[in-house]
């Protein structure tokens, strides 16, 4: 499918030890999949490994873009590609205001040399900012640097929306998040969604699913996805516990 | 400089094995700089330092006998002082005296007008982009190429205000009264071996005499520009503001890159009378294979104030540590500086605070990065003795380090006696983290941007303080180093 996320047979390893299994999945633009399981299963090397990053060493498999081959690209050509990952931990960036770095990202997007509306931009960030319910004055800060949980939270939400991906995926985007900040962040995924984004969120508890509806679940384990259904699935999994997995694959 | 402590303070930061895809292929973007024109001199001291060179050189500029003594005296101290082996770097062993040529000049006076300014010296300066500064932002502008200026120009509601902006040269012919009793006098000859050298063979440089209560809103401009290859550029400049003027310099610095070493060599001296203020910014994007060893020291009576305003980039060896001496009661020092060493390039700069009043205060901020195997290091010193009292420092030096075999020192001394003096200081070092660099080429930016956009971030708030043109080419030149510094 050239209008998908299309994941298939990954196999990942750090260092000696495999993490993704055989790991395939395909989603297609305007859905939401939400990827649960216990800690140590490999959600967030799925999302490393598919954003490039050099210590996840993909052994083999692919994983096409609306039919480009990802994997093997640099990080920011995959970045360009379209791919966008919500980091569970996003990174510092001292002396460099978030407003400068959107807007960096987004230059880095252009034709090299080709001018940028400045004007446009301010009043598109702006927009996306009062939907989150940010104070204007919080692009002027230094990316990440001091920030809450929920603030760099926010953030990640404010990039995505600003840099508008074909894909997203969400490493953990509620944990140490309080209800409120839970409640914005589920709102700015819910206002992306549409025919032209199709977004993973991978979560620990089913929580975030009260806010972020998916269309499918899938629960993960020990490398590769084990189940897959509808949003019912993760409340069954909040009834019963990820044991209930593993004693169903132990029998 | 003589006073230099040893390194006993050393706090080396040295983080293992290079990074070799990073350390990898490091040219530096200098082509706006590099290029050079066929040599045609009318003036040449030849090569080499003798007692027939400096003779040659007070000839053709038909300087005074106190001129031509000073000269004298300075060489027979340049010749008796050792180099300053036990800091910086080794590498100040290479310089070969005997190699250099000391004077080089077309027999050019410094036109008033860009038309008349020779053609190839015109081309130099137009791809500089000086004349458009001068257009668009300053008061006046220099343009010195090798050893005389080329262009001299300010405007001329400041010299009938009584400002004068001139070279030394003219400078100690036409205002002798006012240049001698100032001249080597905050910087003597004998200060150390580089100061000397600079006082035996001056040539060009700025003299700037800013009358009482005269408050130069525009920033002046001096442009050295090296352009012959074994050259040694010795400029000089001495800049008064007499009670409560004030005035901004700026400077900046290219060459072009030869295959052997160029040498660099200034005397700046600042004299801020009581209630004056002088702000000094230097850009220097010197080629890698220039020595650059300046002296730069200000005196700052009651009441005044001396900014130093300093970036480093480029260059093989930079020894430079502006200093203030704090003179008169409430007089104010600051030193803002930032470095940048990139693959074998040595930046040893710093700032040197001497409280010699009481309710004086000094202010250090320095930052350095440290590429590859570039080194990186702050030299500072802090003097404020027991007999004052009030008198407050506060010195702040951090280092970013980019790869994984980039290093950086600290030498801070700080002495501080007396009860009622106090002095603050504080260090950081920090790296950019692979995770850093992940998550900006996770938002599209390739490494070099990304680096790039990390060292701007790390030297902002210091950038924030230069003119708005300057800070402009100082993130450019920031991106050119870093993006040419990955693989």
């Amino acid at each position: 499918m050239s209008n998908s996320l299309e994941i298939k047979d990954l196999n990942v390893s750090i260092g000696e030890r495999q993490i993704l299994k055989n790991f395939s999945l395909t989603v297609p633009k305007g859905e939401v999949h939400a990827i649960m399981g216990p800690n140590g299963t490999g959600k967030s090397t799925l999302a490393k490994a598919l954003a490039g990053h050099e210590d996840y060493a993909v052994t083999s498999g692919s994983a096409l873009l609306d039919g480009e081959e990802i994997i093997g690209q640099e990080p920011d050509a995959i970045a360009r590609a379209g791919l966008f990952m919500a980091f569970q931990y996003p990174s510092e960036i001292p002396g460099v205001s978030i407003a400068n770095f959107i807007r960096a990202a987004l230059v880095a997007r252009q034709p090299k040399g080709a001018p940028f509306d400045a004007k446009a931009y301010y009043a598109e960030l702006y927009k996306k900012m009062d939907a989150l319910k940010m104070d204007r004055k919080f692009t002027a800060r230094s990316v990440n640097e001091g920030f809450s949980g929920g603030e760099k939270k926010r953030c990640e939400i404010l990039q995505m929306m600003m840099l508008q991906p074909k894909y997203a995926i969400m490493d953990e985007t509620d944990s140490g998040l309080d209800i409120d900040a839970l409640r914005i962040v589920a709102d700015g995924v819910n206002a992306m969604r549409g025919p032209d984004i199709g977004i993973v969120v991978i979560t620990h508890y089913q929580r975030l699913l009260d806010y972020i509806v998916p269309d499918k679940v899938h629960v993960m384990y020990d490398g590769r996805i084990v189940h897959s259904g509808d949003k019912n699935l993760a409340l069954e999994l909040e009834a019963k516990g990820y044991d209930w997995v593993k004693k169903e694959l132990a029998a | 400089m003589n006073a230099f402590p040893p390194n006993d303070t050393d706090s080396s930061i040295d983080i293992g094995e290079a990074d070799a895809e990073t350390a990898a292929a490091i040219d530096i973007d200098r082509e706006k700089g590099n290029f050079s024109f066929k040599e045609d001199y009318a003036y040449d001291a030849g090569v080499g330092l003798n007692a027939g060179a400096v003779d040659y050189i007070t000839d053709v500029k038909g300087e005074p006998d106190w001129v031509r003594e000073f000269r004298h005296k300075a060489l027979k101290i340049f010749e008796s002082k050792p180099l300053p082996t036990h800091w910086g770097s080794k590498d100040l062993e290479n310089i070969d005296f005997a190699k250099i040529r000391y004077y080089l000049a077309k027999g050019q006076k410094p036109s008033r007008t860009w038309d008349e300014v020779p053609d190839d010296v015109k081309e130099t300066f137009e791809r500089l982009g000086i004349p458009e500064q001068e257009r668009k932002f300053l008061a006046g502008v220099e343009a010195q190429f090798d050893s005389e200026s080329a262009y001299s120009r300010m405007k001329e509601e400041l010299s009938k205000q009584g400002v004068i902006f001139v070279g030394p040269t003219e400078g100690l012919k036409e205002h002798a009264e006012v240049f001698r009793k100032y001249f080597g006098k905050v910087i003597p000859a004998a200060d150390n071996k580089f100061a000397a050298l600079n006082s035996a063979v001056f040539s060009g440089g700025s003299f700037i005499y800013v009358p009482k209560g005269v408050k130069v809103a525009q920033p002046l401009q001096a442009y050295f520009r090296i352009n012959a290859e074994n050259f040694g550029q010795f400029e000089r400049t001495l800049i008064i503001a007499d009670e409560g003027a004030e005035v901004t310099y700026m400077e900046g610095c290219t060459a072009p890159k030869f295959d052997t070493a160029t040498l660099h060599s200034a005397v700046v001296e600042l004299v801020a009378l009581k209630g004056a203020k002088i702000q000094y910014i230097t850009v220097q994007n010197w080629a890698t294979n220039v020595f650059n060893l300046v002296t730069k020291r200000g005196v700052a009576e009651e009441g005044a104030e001396i900014r130093w305003i300093d970036c480093n980039i480029g260059s093989r060896l930079t020894m430079k540590y502006p200093a203030v001496v704090l003179k008169g009661e409430h007089a104010r020092g600051e030193v803002i500086s930032i470095a940048l060493a990139s693959e074998n390039q040595t930046q040893d700069t710093g700032a040197k605070m001497i409280h010699a009043a009481s309710h004086t205060t000094s202010n250090i901020v320095s930052k350095s990065i440290s590429v590859g195997n570039g080194l990186a290091s702050y030299r500072g010193q802090v003097h404020i003795p027991k007999s004052l009292s009030h008198c407050k420092n506060n010195t702040e030096c951090d280092a970013l380090l980019i790869n994984t075999n980039s290093r950086t020192d600290t030498y801070p001394a700080i002495t501080v006696r007396g009860s009622q003096n106090s002095t603050q200081h504080e260090a950081s070092v920090s790296k950019v983290s692979a995770e850093q660099i992940f998550y900006m080429m996770q938002r599209g930016l390739s490494e070099g941007e990304a680096m790039s956009l990390a060292v701007n971030g790390f030297i902002n708030d210091l950038v924030q303080e230069f003119p708005m043109e300057y800070s402009v080419e100082l993130k450019r030149l920031v991106e050119l180093e870093m993006e040419g510094s990955v693989g």
